[in-house]
Parts: structure tokens; sequence; C-alpha cells
């Protein structure tokens, strides 16, 4: 029995949150403050020819590409994207100049005139000749296995942007501090920007970084944040003065991240008694104009492609590739939602082809311990896709359900999935990611790097800490990362700050507790004064992986799920109203099951938007939509109800056998969503599955 | 222009055409209420004027001259509401947490889950899927 682990405890920064007084990044005021804003090209490809500004300079600081004084590019995977354009210009929105000014009204009102030469863009990734990066996975002989299958199934799946829409726009404050500047902002990855801001100030400006409340990420904050901390960097270090640069929605919109568009293409062999013998996918996403994370989203995307189902020959062919529009980047599920989807979809197209019931199909095909997967990876006992597979279809009542529905205006539809939990495989060995406690006079002090953006960072690792040194949840304190305090625990993204942190933090209080020798931790502070514990993340030492072939144990593990929406058309508006949904997830262990419930309800309500609502339209390589007026999220009037069921099988490489959740619930809506549609003979094969697309759709 | 803010007689010196969500912010330093798009789709910035829930995205400063305005920060730290939000992780990321507690603030007494549901149709919330948030609604009113 555990008391703390297990037991949904007040939330570290609940009652902030509740009473207005938790502060975001827009909160932070600083004596002297300037406002900052972005000048971005309007034009998806050229060259800027030049650039005049129309307005009285006085008390303006103006920033251009000549002020950077390190290297002129993010530095991320490849450091190909600029700060600010020098001369050619790859998409809309790129930002160009920066302005400062203490007056706000003034700072928006000034006019800049920027002259462009045009040159003809790119938008459609299958048009695109610009290969950002390959991913070949191989398994098997596709080619004799499909010769030889009693039928094959083809069929292309298409999924559009998506926004990530966290409520807190991008936001930051640079602060000149002496040698140097300090940045507060809305960000997951302080030690991401720390990166950016080095290679563009070059070593002898002393950085630091602090995370602010974070009013929801998503994975939109991720990445991006390191440029919006750069541009307000720069503002601050030329003018001497704090600089804050908040985007307003539409600017959000149209110059910030999205979901990578996909058209995946399957061609499936199978027996006539439901086998898959032969699985042969291509995968393309549209990677925008730069390489940010494309080539690790295609990667997870690819590893996922095959569905969580066996089949010893298989095939799949990712491309990212260039087009002239806004980078795409993080966003929750990471390239598997976009793969899922259309491996989903297409199981169900064979069920329809082959005359099976598809839950059957889906029965006879799912991983279960010993099978491999696409990368020949083994499954071992925590390989759960049968366990959520039947108790949602029985939980449910799914087959009686969808007979009883059969010629009416309401279906239900079903999922299988599963998401790999932490960095993709060698990826956490080379992270060498870090978790350090500190016993303090009051007890003990956590200082990782993680950032809380809403997930409950701070809550489930205080469980974790309070549980293994056997003290009161509430004698544990959480550090605000501050790079100048805390240590590098990787990203937070990746589902692995539970199941890749929160283990770091395990081993540490597993010796903080050996070395208190029974003492409370006030106690030996009393006696011995402070002491801290420092470790690093060891991943399993069976984990296995090849990137060149890309073959081996791409996650030490997966969590999975099974999901059920019903759900009701308009015949004549083809409006669809998701009813409820059942949702079975199993994730190794909850630590806190009320923050796990809100994982799912939110990742499910997330994925329902994706599949019906969310309509990115581009226009000229930029957003057209940019607002929540005409860019639609799940209201609560949107939102059906959730039934929630947490499966539990432990992973023993995780804290108290938790796996990652975040990013699981992502996956499984669409798919859902479009069988059901496809129960009531819509043959649906993209999303969003808006009105005007269903209204096109063929009949089955 | 004058206003009762939180209970207390305010003057505002800002513009009278400011909207009131930057005067709340800037001038009063009540950082509570919070600007999610600027255009009242999203609700982060609800407050109630003379009762109501109100976008203050939406609202010029004159508009609340002789008007009685409550915002998050009038609420204390004791609320029923702002207990349950916390206890049923109803506020995760928290940005929209302000708002949607104004907004239900406006509900009657044992509201249903309908009532709850067309209560907060103008607060968008993007990390709970609202589940929390009517769970924490129905106890706080079940307190």
């Amino acid at each position: 029995m555990t008391r703390w682990v297990g037991a949904s405890v007040p939330r570290k920064d609940g009652i902030g949150k509740a009473t207005g007084q938790a502060r975001y990044a827009d909160d932070l005021v600083f004596p002297g403050m300037l406002h900052g804003r972005t000048i971005r090209s309007t034009i998806p490809r050229g060259r800027v020819h030049s650039i005049r500004l129309d307005f009285d300079p006085a008390g303006f600081t103006t920033v251009d590409f000549r002020d950077i004084p390190g290297r002129n590019a993010c530095d991320l995977i490849e450091q190909d994207q600029p700060f600010l354009v020098e001369r050619d210009v790859r998409h809309v929105a790129e930002p160009i100049l920066l302005l400062a000014h203490e007056d706000r009204e003034r700072l928006l009102g000034a006019n800049v005139e920027v002259q462009y030469d045009t040159e003809p863009p790119v938008f459609d990734p299958l048009v695109s000749t610009g290969v950002l990066k390959a991913i070949d996975i191989l398994k098997g002989d596709v080619d004799a296995a499909l010769a030889t299958a009693d039928l094959v199934v083809e069929g292309t799946y298409r999924t559009g942007h998506q926004e990530h829409v966290y409520i807190e726009t991008n936001g930051v404050v640079a602060v000149p501090e002496e040698n140097g500047v300090v940045v507060y902002g809305s960000l997951q990855c302080p030690f991401y920007v720390i990166k950016g801001l080095k290679s563009l100030l070059g070593a002898n400006t002393h950085v630091r970084v602090v995370q602010t409340e974070t009013g929801g990420g998503f994975g939109g904050k991720e990445e991006y944040p390191s440029m919006i901390a750069g541009h307000a960097a720069l503002l601050a270090l030329k003018s001497g003065r704090p600089v804050k640069i908040i985007y307003d929605r539409v600017e959000d919109m149209v110059a910030t991240t999205k979901r990578h568009p996909s058209i995946v293409r399957h061609r499936t062999g199978v027996t006539r008694d439901g086998r898959l013998v032969a699985m042969d996918v291509e995968v393309v996403l549209d990677g925008g104009a730069y390489v940010t994370l494309s080539p690790v989203v295609l990667s997870r995307g690819c590893i996922h492609a095959a569905g969580p189902y066996r089949c010893e020959n298989t095939r799949i062919r990712g491309r990212a590739m260039f087009t002239n529009t806004p980078p795409n980047g993080a966003f929750r599920g990471f390239g598997a939602p976009q793969t899922e989807f259309a491996v989903e979809v297409h199981l169900e197209r064979i069920a329809e082809a082959l005359s099976l019931d598809s839950v059957t199909l889906r029965e006879i095909n799912a991983l279960v311990p010993g099978d491999t997967t696409a990368t020949g990876q083994l499954m071992r006992e925590d390989c759960s896709a049968r366990l959520v597979l039947d108790e949602a279809v029985r939980r449910t009542d799914f087959r009686a359900k969808r007979e009883s529905y059969r010629g009416t205006d309401r279906a239900v539809g079903l999922s299988l999935f599963y998401h790999g939990a932490g960095f993709t495989g060698g990826g956490e060995r080379t992270l060498n990611s870090k978790a350090r406690l500190d016993l303090t006079e009051r007890g003990v002090r956590i200082a990782v790097g993680s950032t809380e953006i809403g997930q409950g960072t701070r809550t489930m690792h205080a469980q974790i800490v309070a549980e293994t040194l056997g003290i009161p949840y509430e004698d544990i304190e959480v550090a605000q990362p501050d790079t100048a305090v805390v240590v590098d625990s990787g990203p937070t993204v990746a589902s692995r700050t539970c199941m890749v942190v929160g283990k770091i933090l395990e081993e540490c209080a597993l010796e903080m507790k050996a070395r208190l020798g029974g003492m409370s931790p006030a106690a030996y502070h009393a006696k011995h004064g402070a002491f801290s514990v420092l470790k690093k993340y060891e991943p399993p030492d069976w984990v296995e992986w090849d990137e060149h072939s890309y073959r081996g144990d791409a996650y030490a593990t997966f969590g999975w799920g099974c999901d059920v929406v019903e759900l009701e058309i308009d015949r004549d508006t083809f409006e669809v109203r998701p009813i409820a949904l059942t949702a079975v997830h199993e994730f190794g262990r909850p630590i806190h099951p009320a923050l796990a419930r809100g994982q799912i309800e939110g990742g499910t309500g997330q994925g329902l938007g994706y599949a019906l609502l969310e309509h990115v339209v581009m226009r000229d390589g930029a957003m057209a939509n940019a607002q929540l007026t005409n860019y639609v999220i799940p209201t609560s009037l949107d939102t059906p109800e959730f039934d929630v069921v947490m499966l539990e099988n432990p992973y023993p490489g995780g804290p108290f056998g938790a796996k990652g959740l975040g990013e699981l619930p992502m996956d499984g809506p669409a798919p859902a969503v479009v069988n059901a549609l496809r129960a009531l003979s819509l043959d649906v094969r993209q999303i969003p599955a808006t009105p005007e697309q269903l209204a096109e759709c063929d009949s089955l | 222009m004058r206003l009762t803010l939180n209970g207390e007689a305010r003057d505002a010196v800002s513009a009278p055409m400011s909207r009131l969500l930057d005067v709340l912010r800037e001038e009063f330093g009540l950082t509570g209420t919070k600007e999610g798009c600027g255009e009242g789709e999203c609700g982060a910035c609800t407050v109630l004027i003379d009762g109501a829930p109100v976008c203050s995205c939406l609202v010029p400063l004159a508009q609340v001259d002789g008007a009685n305005v409550q915002t998050i920060e009038g609420l204390g730290d004791d609320h029923p509401l702002q207990h349950e939000f916390m206890n049923e992780v109803g506020a995760q990321c928290g940005i929209c947490t302000p708002g949607m507690i104004m907004a239900a603030l406006s509900l009657g007494e044992n509201p249903t889950l309908d009532d709850i549901k067309v209560a907060l149709a103008g607060n968008l919330c993007r990390c709970t899927g609202y589940a929390a948030i009517y769970r924490a609604i129905m106890k706080a009113n079940a307190r």
C-alpha cells in the first residue's frame, strides 16, 4: 500500500490558480519595461528588397539581423531557421525586424514598409521536391507477402493542420542583467531556450531562463519559445531595458507552429480469415519552411504507423517535405495521431472489404506479449492491447450497440491505439537527464527542469518523493524552473516527465532516505545541515536501438488505449454531435488519479476537436482563419460525457510502475469518430470531418 | 470615471475607450483577469458587471462608469468554487480558471449539468475537456 502515490492530493499550484494569484508572463511588470513587437514577412517566398521605417523613431528600439552578436540561427536539430530574416523569406510571418517602445499604442501604430522580390512558393508537400527527412522501416518481405495475400486493401488518409490554442498565447519578458540577460517566459523547455540564446548571443553573454506559470503548452511551447525569447533578449540588450513580448491571438496562430498535416497511404495484404500478412505504408508530412522538430515528429509517426498490430512483413516509408508555410512542430502526440488515424480507419476498411466484424479483425491482430512491432521490438508483459480492447468492447456492449443503431442517425465507432513513452530509441540515453533533491530546513526541495504546464508536474513529482522518503507530501517543495537553480532534466515533452524524471527523483529519494538513516529531514538538517542528491537517468539496459536501420526497441514501454465514441448526425446539415465517449487507457499506474483522468479527458477533448471542428484554412501560405471566432475548438456544449477507465499494468522501469500518459489520449478520438461516421455509410477518409467535407463524401 | 470594484469605490484615470481588461490589469494591478483572445470568444477575461458575466476585453471603461465590477480578486481565497476547482483538478494550466469561476458565479442554486454547460459555453478550456470543471461546480454547490 502506498500513502501518497495513488491518492488525489491537492495540487501544489491549485489555490494560486483558483484565486488568480498565479503569475503568468503577461502579469510581470518591471521598472522601465518596454513592449516589443515583431515585423513579419507578408509573402511566402522571395527576398527582402528594402525596408523603410515610416514612423518617428523617438523612443523606439529597432533590431534587425545585423544586431545579432552570435549566430543568426535557432539551435535545434538543425541550425537552418534564422531568428531574423537576412534576405531570403521562406514563409509568411517570418520575423524580419523587431521594435520596442514603452507606449504600446505608439508601438502598434508604427508603420514599416517592406518591399520584396517574390518567387513562386510551394505549398503542396506532394509537389515539393525538398525532402526534409526520410525514414525507412523494413521488416520481412512485403512484396512477396502482398503477392500471395488473399486480398489487398489500399487507401489514402489525410489529416489537416491543428492549432494548439493554449489559452495563454506565447509571451516572454527579457530583463538585462550584469553581463547578460534573464528571460522569464511561458515555455515547456527552459534548457532549450538556454541553448537557443547561447547560440544567438554568443559565449560572452550570460543567459538565464525562468519559466513563469504557463497557460497551456501541448507541444506549442516546446521549441517556439526559443524564437520569441531570442527576440526579446535582442531588444533588451540593445535598449538596456526590460522588454515584454506577448503575442496576440492572431499573431500566435499565424506565426507559430502547428500539428503537421499528413497524407498516409496504406496497402495491406490480408488472409480471408483476417490475418494481416503485409503492411506497406507511406507517410508524408508537411514540414513547413524550416526543419524545427520535423525529423523526430516523422520518426514517431512512422514508428506508430502500423498501429498496435502484429504483421511479419511491414514496410514504412516516411518523408517530411519542405513547403513555404510556417514551420510545423511539436503537438501532443507528435506524429502518432496522424499515422494512427490512418491505420485505424484503414483497419475499418479492411474489415468492410472482408465482410468481417472490425472488432474481430482487431482481436485477431492486436499485439500480445511475445509479438514484435514494425521495428522488431519484442512486446513484453506490459503490452495491453487486448486488455484495453476487450474492456472497451465489454463495457460499451459495442457489438450489440452497433447493431441496434444500424439504419438510424446514431452510430458507435472504435479505435485501438498505443503510444511510446519517452524519447525514441537511444534518445533517453543521449539526453542524460538529471534530477536533484535538496534537503532544506523545512523538508525537501525538488530541483528539476521539468515544467508545470497544467499537467501536474509539481504535484506528481512531490508525491513520488514523499512516498519514497516516507514523509508528508506537504513537506515537499518544488523549485520554480530557473536555469540558475535547477538541473537539466530534459525537455517537458514526449510523455516522459512522470516516467523518466519521476524515476530519477525516486532514485534520488532512495539515496536521500538511506543517508537520513531514519531521521526526519528537519531533524537531520538541524543536526548535520543541508545536503543534495543529484542523479542521472539510466534507461533499462535491455533497450537496444539502431538509428540507421530503425530496428530495435523504439520505446522502453508503451501506453495502450481503446476509445469508443457514440455520435449522432443531422442528415440535412451534416452536423455531427458526439454524445458519449468511453476511453479505456492503460498507462502503468496512475500516480494521481484525478490528474491522470484530467489528462485523458483533456486529451480526448482535443482529439475530438481534431476530428470534427478544427480546420486551419491555409490561403497563400498563411492561416486565413487565425481567430477563435472562426477556428473553433470544442466548447462545453461540443464536448460529450466521458467515461474514463484506467487499467493498471505496471512498467517495472517507471516510478511505482507508471508509464507515460500525456500524449496517449490524443491518438484515439479521431479514428473512433471517423469509424462511427463510416458506420453511418459515409466514406470518410480525412479530418477534420467538417459538415462541408461530409456533404461531399461518397456513400458506402 | 468612478466604479465600484470588488466592493470598493474607485476612480479610474485611463482613457474612456480603454478596454476594461487593460484597466483592471494595468491601472489597478488586478492581473487575475486574463486575456486569451481579445475578441470575446474565449471568456478568460470574464468579470461580473452588476452581477452579469461579461468579457472585459469587449467593454470600454466608459461603459462601467457607475457600475459594480467584480473580479476574481474580489472573491478572496476561501470561496467554495476556488477550493473545488483545486480539489477536483478543474484548474490544470489555470489560465481559464478565473474566468470560469466568474462565469460559474452567475449560476443559480443547485444547477443541473445542462445549466452548467450552457453557462460555461462562452468560456474555453483547452486542458480539461470540461468534465473536471463540472465536477468542481457541482461539488461547490453541494457544500
